[in-house]
């Protein structure tokens, strides 16, 4: 079977890669663009570690093949800090010891930041609900809850 | 005077106890952190592998003429390729991870493949033909212990288990002191009751990988995702023929293990596809295969009479515990029959335990394996009798709560404990008194946790500009990079940012114990404090030498060498980064390190909190409020310490209301995977609260205890006892889903 050719935008630059039609974006993402703070920790859309923004739209990235990225625009964590400047949810998650392993990280701060693009003032129970899709397994969840609230605030305050 | 005050440092810090930003940390929020699935390497192969639809079956033979056909396919390998091991234990844990003879459970690793991408080895393990015979299995303790039950293996039982168990039955202990049976008459109330808690996963995100290369000389490098690389590397030299130093294990950044990963399954296979190949191989698990094969925790099914008098005091205390562990013998058993009681003053108290091998994945360990199940039937009855005595269940631990100068129910006489203490702090707290409403009931629950120490090495070198290399040998599983920074900087009188910590492979840094039983902080924190002392003593020649007087007449204070005194010479303080600067002329490099062989670790205690909410009709449950109480002897970084409480006090709650290996009547896992074994998530959670007791540790230097693992401990019981109340009916299994208190509800009237 012949591979598809792919010109996306990732990140803010223009790629070009060859992919399986089976392949998923993870998968692409991982293997072919070395961009590995995605994270497979399910391939089934239930962990969120893969968590990516697809045309600014929150997906797992498991679950979309790369061949449909053509022609969309992809952000993922490596496309969060600008230079040496952390952006205001990582320097938070930083500041509130909101990781252990850190595994997760990638995928909380995607799904963190596509939240707060939607709605700049959630509620504990906003955020919560928006991120039910990422697990954490370190955490219990408090001092990531945190960190996300108090960026937004930090956020509307800028 | 001076030199205890410098062997034991309790206050003045100025740098422990403060929050500082974890060294790691930017890696980790920008996404560049490596993980062991993040590697990859030039002209590298993908690995597969073949595992068993039966839970038990006889492997009649192997097949792999067609799979080697495949296209990309570079080897295949079985049980064959690997040596023959002299201990059980050993023997046990690589069968585990390639089944030699007989397949013991869904999901046992039968063979495996490696080819040029992981697509094309998973069709080559497809391809393998696998004749089996199939045998009668069995996956539950209670028909695992059955006369007539399938046998897994017999002759593995020990020689002390009572007539009358069959050959499943490996392990049998019994732990206590007294005459229960005395004790017993002295009661008002006895409460008797049986429990069974479900397997449960550790859960962590990061599925087990990684990348082995091996040469014909004999020498092969793995990076891979553990909780210990000499455990690592002490399983698979002997498992490949290999020289122990020849095999350099490399840990990469660790995505969770709660205690699963303290033993090896893809590491042996990944090595010997990679020496049959000799190409580089990568392994990277499914999240099912993660289910399916790595280790779960025990299920249990257990027993517990406890006797109280009417104003509270316990009489007698028994407990029989039955767990299994999988398809192959586990001492697990003997730390649940240990901790049981371990939170209690007792004159009269037993505990036996039987093992029990079933056709389910090894065991492995779960954050304070052992002890979860076996306290949560304890705390269970220890709140029925307070319920049914009228008395508040907080005083009824209070009156029989272990202490200094207790003989604990496992035979150790304890010494300074926090206990008392921890159920002082939860009594004084506003949410003790806080209102409930209908439908709401409050559960509270005890935890305990050995903790230990063992070896580990730490090397802690000066650099030219006077700032502080840190080498040591532990995988940072919470942040203990960061502990590791703030205690040599405190020793060394310096700022953390002037200290950096990195964890080295097994050949760069000396032999360190595996990552678990709470020990990091402890034992490591030991090593470095010392190896600080170590390069304080050099440093102090240094300037001593410098100033051309006696090296006892030298101190080190705030960073710096200074003269002991007017009579030592008036000189001004010598800075680490003066002494630093002028290493290579007044005698090299400098440099300390200490190998640590420790002891005193010091026990933790734990007492959790918790508020729910029941639905009468549905049966399910809402946390409404949690908070956790613990003893951590010195917090080094409170908010790890706190990430602790909180994480354990979660994967705590999931075991109590969700978690469980389902297993069907076929034998076969029926929920391996995320969305049917559901772990919590952010909206099931209310914060978590957090209260640091600071009893210190005579044992170690700042008074540290480990803190990582008593805080799982606690919510099975506390949940269980707060739905027990909520609901108006004792609830005694786990999880305590919907379903089943819905039928615990109904069947009340």
């Amino acid at each position: 079977m012949s591979k598809i050719h792919v010109t996306t935008t990732v990140n803010g630059d223009t790629v070009e890669y060859l992919c399986e039609p089976t392949e998923t974006l993870l998968d692409v993402l991982r293997d072919r663009l070395n961009l590995t703070g995605a994270k497979e920790g399910c391939s089934t859309g239930d962990c969120g570690a893969c968590s990516v923004e697809l045309d600014g739209r929150l997906v797992s990235s498991c679950l979309v093949l790369a061949a449909e990225a053509g022609g969309k625009t992809v952000a993922t964590v490596e496309g969060m800090a600008k230079g040496e400047n952390l952006h205001i949810l990582q320097e938070k998650i930083l500041e509130h010891a909101a990781l252990q392993c850190g595994v997760c990280t990638p995928g909380i701060l995607v799904a963190a930041k596509a939240l707060l693009a939607k709605n700049p003032d959630p509620t504990e129970e906003e955020v919560r609900f928006w991120l039910a899709g990422n697990l954490c397994r370190c955490t219990g969840y408090d001092k990531i809850i945190r960190a996300v609230l108090d960026a937004a605030a930090e956020m509307r305050g800028a | 005077m001076n030199m205890t005050k410098r062997l034991r440092k309790t206050e003045g810090f100025k740098i422990v106890g403060t929050r500082p930003q974890r060294p790691d940390g930017i890696e980790k929020v920008t996404g560049r952190a490596l993980y062991g699935a993040d590697l990859s390497v030039p002209d590298m192969l993908h690995g597969a592998v073949l595992r068993s639809p039966h839970p038990h079956a006889r492997i009649v033979s192997i097949d792999a003429s067609a799979a080697l056909e495949m296209p990309g396919v570079r080897a295949v390998v079985t049980s064959a390729d690997f040596k023959k091991q002299a201990k059980f234990f050993m023997q046990d844990t690589l069968d585990n991870c390639m089944a030699r003879d007989f397949a013991l459970y869904d999901g046992h690793a039968v063979a495996a493949v490696a080819a040029k991408t992981r697509k094309q080895a998973e069709e080559a393990a497809a391809k393998i033909r696998v004749e089996y015979e199939i045998l009668p299995h069995v996956t539950e303790v209670e028909d695992a212990m059955k006369p007539d039950a399938p046998i897994l293996h017999a002759g593995r039982s020990y020689r002390n288990i009572p007539e009358g168990n069959n050959a499943n039955v490996t392990n049998y202990v019994e732990f206590g002191h007294g005459d229960v049976e005395a004790g017993f008459k002295d009661a008002d109330l006895i409460v008797e009751r049986s429990f069974k808690t479900a397997a449960t996963h550790q859960g962590y995100i990061e599925p087990n990988a990684c990348v082995a290369s091996m040469g014909p000389d004999g020498r092969g490098e793995l990076w891979v995702t553990t909780q210990g690389h000499y455990m690592v590397r002490d399983f698979c030299a002997p498992f490949l023929g290999l020289e122990e130093s020849k095999l350099r294990v490399t840990p990469s950044e660790i995505g969770g293990g709660f205690g699963g990963k303290t033993t090896v399954f893809l590491e042996p296979v990944a090595l010997a596809l990679a020496q049959k190949s000799g190409k580089p191989v990568k392994m990277v698990m499914s999240r099912e295969e993660v289910f399916r094969a790595s280790g779960p925790t025990v299920s249990s099914w257990t027993d517990v009479k406890i006797g109280m008098t009417r104003d509270g005091k316990i009489t007698a205390a028994q407990a029989k515990l039955r767990y299994q562990g999988g398809a192959f013998p586990c001492g697990t058993i003997a730390l649940g029959a240990m901790t049981a009681f371990a939170a209690y003053d007792l004159e009269n108290v037993q505990a036996l335990g039987w093992n029990v091998m079933t056709n389910r994945p090894m065991q492995a360990s779960y954050r304070a394996p052992g002890a979860p199940m076996a306290i949560y039937t304890v705390e269970s009855v220890v709140d029925e009798l307070s319920q049914k005595l009228g008395l508040d269940p907080l005083e009824v631990r209070l009156k029989n709560a272990a202490k200094k100068g207790t003989k604990s129910s496992y035979g150790p006489t304890f010494s300074d404990i926090g206990l008392v203490a921890t159920l002082e702090a939860a009594k004084n707290h506003p949410h003790y008194r806080a209102p409930l409403g209908p439908n709401q009931g409050r559960g509270i629950s005890c935890g305990f946790w050995f903790n230990f120490g063992g070896n580990s090495s730490v090397s802690l070198h000066v650099s030219p500009d006077g700032t502080v290399a840190v080498t040591e040998g532990n995988p940072d599983i919470g942040g203990s990079r960061a502990s590791i920074s703030m205690m040599a900087a405190e020793e060394l009188g310096i700022p953390y940012d002037k200290v950096r910590t990195i964890v080295g492979d097994t050949n760069s840094i000396g032999y360190s114990d595996t990552t678990d039983g709470s020990r990091v902080t402890f034992t490591v924190g030991i090593a470095t404090i010392k190896a600080a002392r170590d390069a304080i003593r050099v440093m102090k020649g240094r300037a001593a030498k410098v100033w051309g007087i006696d090296e006892d007449a030298v101190i080190w204070e705030d960073g710096a060498a200074k003269p002991s005194g007017p009579n030592a010479g008036e000189f001004p303080p010598m800075t680490m980064e003066e002494i630093a600067r002028n290493a290579f002329k007044t005698g090299g490099p400098i440099a300390g390190h200490y190998e640590a062989n420790s002891d005193g670790a010091g026990v933790s205690f734990g007492v959790h909190l918790v508020d729910v909410e029941v639905d009468p009709e549905t049966g399910f449950t809402k946390i409404l409020r949690y908070t956790v109480f613990q003893d951590a002897g010195k917090a080094i970084h409170p908010a790890y310490v706190e990430g602790q409480m909180q994480g354990g006090a979660v994967q705590g709650i999931g075991w109590a209301l969700n978690e469980e290996y389902i297993y069907g009547a076929d034998g076969r896992l029926q929920n391996p995977g995320f969305l049917d074994y559901r772990i919590p998530v952010a909206s099931d959670l209310p914060m978590i609260d957090t209260v640091i007791l600071e009893i210190p540790n005579p044992g170690h230097p700042y008074g540290v205890r480990g803190v990582g693992e008593t805080s799982i401990v606690p919510p099975l019981a506390a949940i269980s006892n707060a739905v027990s109340r909520a609901a108006d009916v004792r609830l005694c299994e786990l999880p305590m889903s919907p379903p089943r208190v819905l039928a615990a509800i109904d069947a009340k009237g």
